[in-house]
């Protein structure tokens, strides 16, 4: 890629050269663009490695039991994150419990029944990808209007939490899954099909089954984002003093990256100790979650 | 080994097959009223019959105009070159081409004298009937005992006793002893051929009454074919078959009867579409072909 090899090569002149112009990788303005390319991404590396290690030299040192087992406190020395820990376990699982099937129930639809001519369905189709770019706080006032719709009083509770991370992760799942189920061949259903099986049967006991690993995979990484997601939950009012543990889906809350919002805005430089010190165990748990995708994908997927 | 058919089931002209009608008083050619072209023999003990059937994929015609029966525990082989519609058409006698998209057929396919494309008639209840092995071994992503299972599972065949169906229809296939001591295992771990035996295994286990393969050893290697050819000649006793084939010494070797088919360009628009050329017993086809063009494929002069 250096100018002397480039010098030689314009010398040699391949067989069939006709003196086109330099095309392709070899060209200036796309050697211009690779640079740029490579530049871009560097800086942002950079950002991130440093960001990940200001964290980690910040939090280290308040690494301890207590960040796991206390209740949050006035005083940085005994404030943990224990509800933040465990409301974000019941949220993501809650969320998990109602988007999955829904989500996995669409895409199927979408990708094994519906009629792809039909205009509706092609609407429906074309909205699922637009829903996935929609900003997440967006997701939090629909939750929050729909509460309000229902009579809640009190909006931030496990369910109501659950449901603007769940629609924010929905098309994340039905894509995902549309995937999975799009990558098992064709010849799996016919011969299904060709033995009698209708075509229920042969999506549930054929399809459904082989395309696991990717809805798996793809569930884990879309709960890895509704796990770190904090702006539909601060519209629901999650930013609250919750020094009890969250016991089922009508339960005030609170989650992780509320926690470090919480955290990090407080002025004393303890606190941001703290808030390090979370960030530290999200990070973990998100890096822990996307590597078990990652896992699944490589070792369960069908190789056809 | 070409079998001389004309001994056992006679090949009759539409004319002689009134004139036996006649004399009997009963018709000896169960289905077709329609007239059959002159290099197209009807056959007395049809299963499977088409009558001017047409297949579209969208506007596109890629089959026209075929009458074509099926003799009952025959071997039937449909050649041509690629592209004149053999797949298609095939794909037509278990209502496999109404899961393409955008596929319509019109004309009649009768199975034992009912009219399949009825509306009162279930796809789903044909292909219990009319099974089918494809060019690719395909084989499920299961063990080689539940790859048999599945069909009379789904099809909730009554079953005293699930390992003697899957013994049996092992057995059927040629397979048996090569996979007995493995049931359990993925039949991913097969070869091509065993698969492929796999696949005829799976498609005997729901007892259908026609066969149809689709260039089931187009993938295969020579010893595999032959294997698969023996087990064809077998399953002739019980069941119907129906086979594309790329090459005619498989027709020649396997089958009792012979349809040809060709590709003719329409005028008009220039595409191009599936015929029936010539169809008669496979001696009388490789034999004393009727039509040029049949002549012409056969010799290798074409195709
Ligand atoms: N699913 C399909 N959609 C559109 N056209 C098709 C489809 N399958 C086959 N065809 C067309 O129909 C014609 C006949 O194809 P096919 O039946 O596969 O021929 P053969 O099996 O004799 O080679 C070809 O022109 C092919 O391109
Ligand atoms: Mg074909």
């Amino acid at each position: 890629m250096t100018t002397g090899q480039r010098s030689v090569l314009d010398s040699v002149k391949p067989l069939g050269y006709r003196g086109k112009k330099l095309s392709g990788e070899k060209s200036p303005a796309s050697l211009v663009f690779l640079i740029l390319i490579w530049a871009a991404l560097a800086v942002s590396f950079i950002f991130l490695l440093v960001l990940i290690i200001t964290t980690f030299v910040e939090g280290f040192a308040v690494m301890r039991p207590g960040l796991f087992t206390n209740y949050p406190s006035s005083s940085p020395r005994d404030a943990g994150a224990r509800p933040a820990i465990l409301g974000s376990v019941w949220v993501v699982a809650v969320t998990a419990l109602l988007t999955i099937p829904l989500g996995v129930a669409a895409a199927i639809h979408l990708e094994e029944f519906a009629d792809k001519h039909n205009k509706f369905n092609r609407m429906v189709e074309l909205n699922v990808q637009n829903l996935a770019a929609v900003p997440s706080i967006i997701y939090g006032l629909l939750a929050l209007a729909f509460l309000s719709m229902l009579g809640f009083q009190n909006k931030n509770v496990v369910i109501g939490g659950a449901m603007a991370l769940g629609l924010l992760i929905m098309p994340v799942i039905i894509i995902a899954t549309r995937e999975a189920i799009r990558s098992v061949p064709q010849e799996i259903r016919e011969g299904s099909m060709a033995l009698g099986a209708t075509k229920w049967q042969t999506v549930w006991r054929q399809v459904l089954p082989s395309a696991v690993p990717g809805i798996a995979t793809g569930s884990i990484l879309a709960l890895s984002r509704a796990l770190g997601e904090a702006a539909p939950l601060l519209v629901l009012g999650g930013l609250v003093f919750v020094s009890f543990d969250p016991d089922g889906i009508m339960s005030q809350f609170t989650t992780m990256p509320i926690q470090i919002f919480n955290w990090s805005s407080r002025p004393q430089a303890q606190f941001h100790e703290l808030a390090a010190a979370a960030s530290i165990v999200l990070l973990v748990l998100l890096v822990l979650m996307n590597a078990l995708a990652i896992y699944i994908r490589n070792h369960y997927q069908k190789r056809w | 080994m070409i079998k001389d058919t004309d001994t056992d089931v006679p090949v009759l002209k539409p004319e002689e097959e009134a004139r036996l009608h006649e004399q009997h008083g009963v018709p000896v050619h169960v289905a077709p009223t329609q007239k059959r072209g002159k290099n197209n023999d009807r056959v007395t003990d049809a299963i499977l019959t088409c009558e001017d059937v047409n297949v579209f994929y969208g506007d596109f015609r890629a089959v026209t105009g075929v009458d074509l029966d099926f003799a009952r525990n025959q071997i039937t082989a449909l050649i041509g070159p690629s592209g004149c519609g053999k797949s298609t058409l095939i794909r037509v006698l278990n209502r496999m081409n109404d899961l393409i998209d955008g596929a319509r057929v019109e004309g009649k396919v009768t199975f034992r004298g009912v009219d399949m494309y009825a509306k009162n008639v279930d796809a789903i209840e044909v292909r219990r009937r009319i099974g089918m092995v494809f060019q690719k071994p395909n084989p499920f992503p299961k063990s080689i005992y539940d790859n048999i299972a599945y069909g009379p599972r789904v099809i909730g065949m009554k079953v005293a006793n699930m390992d003697d169906l899957v013994e049996e229809a092992l057995t059927g296939a040629a397979l048996w002893t090569e996979v007995k001591d493995k049931l359990k295992q993925s039949a991913f771990g097969l070869s091509g051929g065993q698969q492929q035996r796999l696949c005829i295994a799976r498609t005997i286990a729901v007892k259908p009454d026609v066969i149809l393969m689709d260039e089931p050893c187009s993938a295969l290697d020579p010893i595999a074919t032959t294997r698969i050819e023996d087990l064809m000649a077998e399953l002739r006793r019980n069941y119907t078959i129906v086979i594309v084939t790329h090459n005619m010494q498989q027709a020649a070797r396997v089958a009792d009867r012979t349809a040809f088919f060709t590709a003719l360009a329409d005028e008009g628009t220039g595409d191009r579409t599936g015929v029936l050329v010539e169809y008669g017993t496979t001696t009388q086809i490789f034999e004393s072909p009727r039509d040029q063009r049949t002549e012409d494929y056969i010799s290798g002069r074409f195709g």
